[in-house]
């Protein structure tokens, strides 16, 4: 649906690499470039009309979230994107509240945002880094998770859909089991928030993060919403103009309130305007209607699938529009070079998850993924691609 | 080159690789190549005795073009001398990256000479080269 909105949807171009990006609306592009052509200014202090113009915009895109998300709009931070917010509670808010021994459950299926820097931590203050087994279809369940919990657990920190087998984790189950134990409960939202209703309070989620990008959005913004209090007593990680209400020779200082003390220097405004942009046309369509339309494409694909052998795909189960896959006797990347012959755009390799291959006897996969404006055409062209696998080396060498 | 000539140089080298598979043998040196523009990841190792490559072998996973270059590769330099694979190599990277190169030294090398026509595959064919280098640097 709504394909005439994406100037690169060209008759004959199949777009399944969602999960890495995905393709920008005519809309949010015109929407920057009003901000570049019509009222460029910087935000706050500015006093004249462009500039009015553009603050409101700017400071309006937290509302367009709250609402998208349900949190209170003063609990949404502008970052560069999910890795940047993930990194900020890491190093923000859990350097300075975890000690030693203290321990964080992850799992293998998580993406290197969610691992390295709490490996960096537990590197500079000794707190324990526990994976959550996952099952036979390499999903984490609640029930794996329940058991892994200690008394000296302190986080759960993991993605409501992992971006290589998508599976959807059952977070306000999670969430509320979080509160009662009194566990921090961290949600990488990169993989769910573009494609599904994510409820921040509802869920009880503790922090929340995702990229701009993967949602229609431009690159080089994302969120990082925050409960109220743990924000108040996050550290900024950068300091400078924007975020400081005075400071003094006498090394006195004092930072502005939330969340534009976590905001230092000039923004990426354009991206933000074109973030809220883009949200408020995922909105239009309907969250629900997003994840219908990606859950028949993958069931028609995996119906599709059945007639090939020689296809292993990893994921049959999870509702997403994620389908990893490999061809028999051929390693991921030449696949993804062959697709690319047929006008079909894949990603091969292990998707930023390192720690997956522990878990899968693959390394890496060709992963198929799907958003709104795919077609059950485009699944067609795949196959029919499929059809020619037997030539693939006289069409890629 | 003929194409199909090219294609199967390749084709047989990806599929029935020379010295795939490492040994224990502490009188190796070891490399580990990850692409950055690839998912290739390969481990090499190779043995110099009497200022000769005496043997050099890979494992790992990768696409056909980094495997069968790798191939062909060490089936290039086993039993040259240091000098003479540095030379070797040189002119290889050379060929891959459109510059001056000999292509009578190249052999079979020579089926990558069209490689920069897909810029995102050059890193690819560029891997042995680049890991037998390695090698040689922590052997000095
Ligand atoms: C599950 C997940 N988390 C985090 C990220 C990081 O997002 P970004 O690269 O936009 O910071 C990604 C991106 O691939 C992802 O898939």
């Amino acid at each position: 649906m709504n394909r005439e909105d994406f100037p690169m949807l060209q008759e004959g171009f199949v777009f399944f690499d969602n999960g890495a990006t995905t393709l920008k609306p005519k809309c949010v592009v015109d929407a920057m470039k009003r901000y570049y052509e019509e009222h460029t200014s910087n935000i706050h202090r500015g006093d004249y009309d462009a500039a009015v113009k553009t603050n409101a915009l700017y400071d309006g895109v937290r509302k367009i979230v709250s609402q998208f998300v349900n949190c209170d709009p003063n609990c949404v931070i502008y970052t560069s994107g999910a890795t940047h917010s993930l990194n900020m509670v890491v190093f923000g808010y859990m350097r300075k509240h975890l000690k030693k021994g203290d321990e964080v459950l992850l799992n293998k299926a998580e993406h290197a945002s969610n691992i390295l820097p709490w490996i960096k931590l537990q590197e500079e203050i000794g707190i324990v880094l526990k994976y959550v087994p996952l099952d036979e279809n390499y999903e984490c369940s609640f029930e794996s998770i329940e058991k892994c919990v200690t008394d000296k657990t302190k986080v759960i920190s993991l993605a409501q859909v992992t971006n290589v087998i998508g599976d959807v984790r059952d977070v306000t189950r999670i969430g509320k089991f979080c509160r009662e134990h009194h566990i921090l409960f961290n949600v990488d939202g990169a993989q769910s928030v573009p494609h599904m209703k994510v409820d921040f309070e509802n869920s009880d989620m503790d922090f929340l993060s995702f990229s701009g990008h993967k949602m229609c959005g431009p690159t080089g913004v994302g969120v990082l919403i925050g409960r109220r209090e743990l924000l108040e007593e996050m550290e900024p990680l950068c300091y400078g103009g924007g975020m400081n209400a005075f400071f003094e020779e006498d090394n006195s200082y004092e930072l502005k309130e939330i969340p534009v003390r976590f905001e230092a220097g000039t923004p990426p405004i354009a991206e933000v305007i074109g973030l809220g942009e883009a949200i408020t046309y995922l909105m239009n369509i309907g969250m629900e209607r997003i994840h219908e339309q990606e859950v028949s494409l993958k069931k028609y694909l995996l119906e599709k699938l059945k007639e090939f052998d020689d296809i292993t795909v990893y994921n049959q189960n999870p509702n997403s529009g994620i389908v990893s896959l490999n061809l028999e006797g051929v390693f991921a990347q030449d696949f993804s070079i062959f697709l690319n012959h047929f006008h079909i755009a894949v990603r091969a390799g292990n998707h930023c998850a390192k720690l997956l291959k522990d878990e899968m006897d693959v390394k890496n996969t060709v992963r198929i993924s799907m958003y709104f404006y795919n077609t059950f055409e485009d699944i067609d062209q795949f196959i029919d691609a499929l059809r020619h696998r037997s030539e693939i080396f006289q069409i890629i060498l | 080159m003929d194409e199909n000539l090219r294609r199967e140089i390749i084709l047989d080298n990806y599929q029935d690789p020379m010295n795939r598979g490492l040994i224990e043998d502490s009188s190796y040196v070891r490399e580990r190549m990850n692409s950055e523009s690839c998912i290739d990841d390969l481990d090499f190792m190779m043995k110099i005795e009497d200022g000769k490559i005496q043997d050099i072998r890979f494992d790992g996973e990768a696409c056909a073009i980094s495997t069968s270059a790798t191939s062909i590769m060490i089936r290039k330099l086993m039993g040259l001398t240091v000098e003479e694979a540095r030379k070797i190599l040189e002119n290889y990277q050379n060929m891959i990256y459109e510059k001056e190169y000999d292509s009578e030294l190249l052999g079979e090398l020579n089926v990558y000479d069209t490689i920069h026509k897909q810029p995102n595959r050059m890193n690819c064919a560029l891997l042995p080269s680049v890991a037998v280098k390695k090698m040689l640097e922590k052997l000095k």
